[in-house]
């Protein structure tokens, strides 16, 4: 087995643990949907729990950030040589449009530099093509065992 | 008077104080990683906190919706009842800048803090 599959093993096993076993993910059906060296895309369907405006139908912007904050944290991950415990420093989200009611909202971010304490992530939310996103943001993360 | 807590606020089992403030008692479905809650949640409350700040000092008719949020990550939240209160910086005719900020067992030692741009869409004044 190459080091690339050992390592593909790895982020597996640890999405599965990951995404399988958090609460607030399924209070707001946040599930995997892909992944690569660096980067991380889960989705979130839509679901009444998650409106904020009864008007109109549109999600919480508190949703979107549940689900940004947590592809970035699984970005940082994908990115780990060996697993490290990690922690949010800080997240920006510009809520760029309202995510259209009905549709799955999706969540990508990477990765994009990790040095020996922190990690620096950038994403996008969309619902349906990127190139039309919902959101954006931008975040740093600790790594919290690094001496 | 303030419009109901959204469907979302529910989810998250926000209960609104006289005061202003917000509390998010502790429940098993905020959890993230083992033993903390979620910094999502944590997020949502302080979004929650300062839209109700800006629509209590908006006239009647007025809406708000958040263009963006910066969350500093302080502390762990730890599986307790969180407080969360804004303030608001400028309230302008088209833009609130507002700061949030919830804690746990003390005011003084902060869990997450937040500044925010808010998009205000305000009745025209009326005219003389």
């Amino acid at each position: 087995m190459s080091e690339a599959e050992r390592a593909e093993g790895r982020h597996k096993a640890f999405i599965g643990r990951f995404l399988g076993h958090v609460p607030h993910l399924a209070a707001l059906g946040i599930r995997y949907r892909a992944h690569g060296p660096d980067w991380a895309e889960l989705e979130m369907p839509y679901a009444p729990h998650l409106v904020a405006y009864p008007e109109t139908g549109v999600i919480a912007s508190g949703a979107i950030f549940s689900l940004m904050d947590t592809a970035s944290g699984l970005a940082v991950v994908m990115r780990m040589a060996e697993f490290q415990p990690h922690a949010t420093l800080d997240l920006r989200c510009d809520y760029l449009r309202p995510a259209e009611p009905g549709r799955t909202v999706i969540g990508r971010a990477e990765c994009l530099k990790m040095t020996r304490r922190v990690a620096f992530v950038r994403g996008i939310a969309h619902d349906g093509d990127p190139g039309h996103p919902v959101a954006h943001v931008a975040g740093t993360f600790m790594l919290t065992a690094a001496a | 008077m303030l419009p109901a807590l959204p469907p979302y606020a529910a989810t998250l089992g926000l209960v609104a104080n006289p005061d202003g403030s917000l509390t998010m008692p502790f429940q098993p479905s905020l959890i993230g990683a083992p033993g903390r809650l979620h910094g999502g949640a944590l997020a949502g409350l302080l979004e929650l906190a300062a839209l109700r700040a800006v629509l209590a000092a908006l006239e009647p008719g007025a809406t708000a919706k958040p263009i963006n949020v910066t969350v500093d990550y302080l502390r762990e939240g730890r599986m307790e009842d969180t407080h969360a209160r804004a303030s608001i910086t400028r309230l302008g005719r088209r833009v609130a800048n507002v700061r949030a900020e919830a804690w746990q067992d003390s005011p003084e030692r902060l869990v997450v803090a937040a500044r925010l741009n808010i998009l205000l869409d305000r009745p025209a004044p009326a005219a003389r």
